[in-house]
């Protein structure tokens, strides 16, 4: 009975499938899926080297201090980076006294409550204070960036495949639509206020390019601040506000394998000396 | 527990013999795994994949009890929240990513623990009740992974909670209002949040408890082996302890060094990177997937394509996808063969393997965005998911001709002519030519 009935439903799961299967089939073969022009044009992340790949990769301090500074003087205009705080740029090399004038000196101000009078009012951040928000709330920020809310950064570079790379190749990545775009896709013109960029998902977005000269960002290190330059800093700096604990990570393993494989030799030791006398005729 | 021949519990320590006397629990943890239990000898490595469940799941519980208490079940900081965890809290960052790492191992495991069991036949009487409880905890792990999904509240939290109590939503007449019942609203909001987490925290208990009812209903007729002969004699079985404990103890050295190099060194490769970015309602990700282990089941609920008759799609897919693991409630009665073992099976071995790379291909088309190819080659590949376990299979249990069994499990291990000098010595042993299956 069982049977039976397990038979007729198999037959009707996998008949229905196969039916369904030569509908797709079909449809498929007389009405190709058309190409979209995100299919055709955009493009993976570049290839670029970082100091921290691969499994023993460490940060370059230097690199994260010119990419904070980036950040600071070009990216958080427009972006958050909600998760960080002013005490966590210890992690890059700064100490308490450059950490506390960095939070006294940024551009914009942390809200707060007038402790006299209880009205709202903004102060100059101290080291325990997150980096404020550049816009109030996202009707400010869409107001102030053609109807588009830039994204909090905290987290940007595990937010996409292949996140370093990724923030890398769109920021250098803005370039002209190409030409064989439009003939192909004449209805694909980046609309005004837009701006093309391969890397990015559906190829046209509303950020300008934000690094556009050498020299945009002077660096206290004598590094030349070329916009590729710039670029790999940034993404660098975006990497350490994303995994702060990287290095930490890293460490922890090396440690925790080789202890484990030591253990599981011995473990292994342990079980061929107890099994010595039944592999063989008792 | 199971033969006459197990070793008793004769506690030697007067404060052990005292403990013993008022509440044996020591004589229950000596039979369950400890030298009480007559083990068959000749398991080989695909027999520690059930210590090894049990060892992910105590990860899971350790660190998702560290984890909850970090954690604010609450729409406006769950995100923060979790962040604030791997960012703030003394080694937060191990917890988080081991919880969440340690939850794909789990079902690695158990995958593989579940394939052991159809290969080798360990559902077939008299262990079916072994085969079902362990379909139950099945069961139960997808529901707390999924809820466990949700509560970081990142876009695929979002998403996935949506598209998944939408399934309910394709039951007819009665569907919307029992996906709003569960949700607490009609769109996932903080009433999800809340009890998802609620459940979260209780079903691995939960899951515990159907454990034990697992083991002790493994230990009735002793543990399966690769053979599929029963246990015929003392010869025939090892102590649990201390054989098996060390056989256990090197898997699940194994076992952490695989674990430890996904932890520490690409703890977000079987992630999504949507879920890094914040739950938005006003925000479809371009594909909404779930997670990695539950692909081979997604793409089966998306292979229906076409509406028979009256019933949608939609529903059909719900259906096929609840029938792909019920279907597995009913196997032990599908497969009639009385071998076991699919060592002696031959047609069986061959269709075993294909369903092995079926359900790989249904996994990756799952995992895939829906469109064309992979919608067409889930339904292929979903057709003979379903066409295996109910047609198949019953089939070769009535057609196919098994190949010689040894006589005994030791004879397996040692060899026929190892053993042609005990058999005097050791009357009652392999000399029937077809061993039973019927116990």
């Amino acid at each position: 009975m069982i049977r039976i009935g397990a038979f007729l439903v198999g037959l009707f799961f996998a008949g229905w499938l196969l039916v369904s299967f030569l509908v797709g089939a079909v449809a498929y073969v007389t009405e190709p899926p058309a190409v979209t022009v995100e299919h055709e044009f955009h493009r993976d992340p570049k290839h670029v080297a970082f100091s921290f790949d691969g499994p023993f990769g460490k940060f370059d301090q230097a690199q994260l201090q010119r990419g904070f500074q980036v950040f600071k003087e070009v990216c958080s205009a427009c972006h958050s980076l909600k998760f960080v705080a002013f005490r966590d740029l210890k992690g890059i090399g700064y100490n308490e006294a450059e950490i506390k004038a960095i939070a006294k000196n940024w551009a914009i101000k942390t809200p707060d409550v007038d402790p006299k009078t209880g009205e709202m009012t903004t102060r100059a951040p101290i080291p325990a204070d997150y980096f404020p928000k550049p816009f109030a709330n996202n009707v400010a920020a869409m107001a102030a960036n053609n109807n588009a809310i830039p994204p909090d950064l905290s987290l940007m570079t595990k937010a996409r495949h292949h996140g370093s790379a990724y923030v890398y190749s769109l920021i250098t990545g803005f370039q002209p639509q190409p030409a064989e775009l439009l003939k192909e896709f004449p209805d694909a013109k980046t609309p005004e206020g837009l701006h093309y960029n391969p890397y990015f998902a559906n190829l046209n977005l509303a950020m300008a390019p934000p690094l556009t000269a050498d020299g945009q960002v002077t660096y206290g290190d004598g590094t030349k601040a070329t916009v590729d330059q710039m670029a790999q800093d940034v993404a660098a700096f975006l990497t350490w506000t994303a995994e702060p604990k990287l290095e930490n990570r890293r460490r922890a393993g090396l440690a925790t394998i080789f202890f484990l494989l030591i253990a599981t030799g011995l473990a292994y030791m342990a079980y061929q000396n107890i099994w010595a006398d039944k592999k063989k005729a008792a | 527990m199971s033969f006459p021949w197990a070793e008793h519990y004769t506690p030697k320590h007067p404060a052990m013999q005292w403990i013993d006397e008022k509440l044996p629990l020591p004589r229950l943890v000596y039979n369950a795994v400890g030298a009480g239990y007559p083990v068959p000898r000749n398991l080989n490595y695909f027999w520690n994949f059930g210590v090894l469940a049990g060892l992910a799941l105590m990860i899971q519980i350790v660190t998702g009890v560290i984890m909850a208490m970090h954690y604010g079940a609450n729409t406006l900081v769950a995100f923060s929240t979790v962040e604030q965890t791997m960012r703030d809290v003394n080694a937060g960052w191990l917890m988080r990513y081991a919880h969440a790492n340690g939850a794909s191992f789990f079902f690695i495991v158990v995958y593989l623990h579940i394939f052991r069991g159809l290969f080798f036949g360990s559902y077939k009487a008299p262990r079916e009740m072994v085969w079902l409880l362990g379909l139950v905890i099945f069961l139960l792990m997808m529901a707390t992974a999924f809820m466990g999904y949700v509560l970081p509240w990142g876009q695929m939290s979002y998403w996935g909670a949506k598209v998944i109590t939408g399934l309910f939503g394709a039951i007819p007449v009665v569907g919307e209002p029992i996906q709003t019942w569960l949700l607490g609203g009609f769109a996932p909001g903080n009433a999800s949040l809340n009890r998802f987490f609620s459940l979260h925290f209780l079903l691995p208990f939960v899951i515990a408890a159907v454990v034990i009812l697992h083991i002790w209903a493994l230990h009735i007729p002793g543990s399966s082996n690769p053979t599929g002969v029963e246990v015929k004699g003392p010869q025939d079985t090892v102590p649990f302890h201390p054989y098996y404990t060390a056989k256990d103890g090197f898997g699940a050295g194994v076992f952490l060094i695989l674990f430890a190099i996904l932890l520490f060194y690409a703890p977000n490769y079987l992630g999504h990177p949507d879920n890094y970015i914040e739950a938005n309602p006003l925000s479809t990700p371009a594909h909404i997937v779930p997670e990695w282990y539950f692909w081979p089941f997604y793409a089966i609920l998306r292979a229906f394509t076409v509406d028979f008759f009256f019933v949608p799609a939609k529903l059909l897919g719900v259906l096929a996808m609840f029938a792909s693991i019920l279907l597995l409630f009913f196997l032990p009665w599908l497969d009639t063969s009385p071998v076991r073992s699919g060592s002696y099976r031959p047609t069986f071995k061959k269709f075993f393997w294909i369903l092995i790379v079926d359900v790989l291909i249904l996994g990756y088309c799952g995992g895939a965005p829906a469109a064309e190819p992979y919608v067409m080659i889930s339904q292929v590949a979903a057709a003979y998911y379903f066409a295996h376990f109910l047609i198949i299979l019953p089939l070769i249990s009535r057609f196919e001709k098994p190949l010689p069994l040894p006589n005994s499990i030791t004879e397996a291990v040692l060899g026929h002519d190892a053993i042609e000098g005990e058999r005097e010595a050791l009357p009652g042993m392999g000399s029937d030519p077809q061993p039973s299956h019927a116990g």
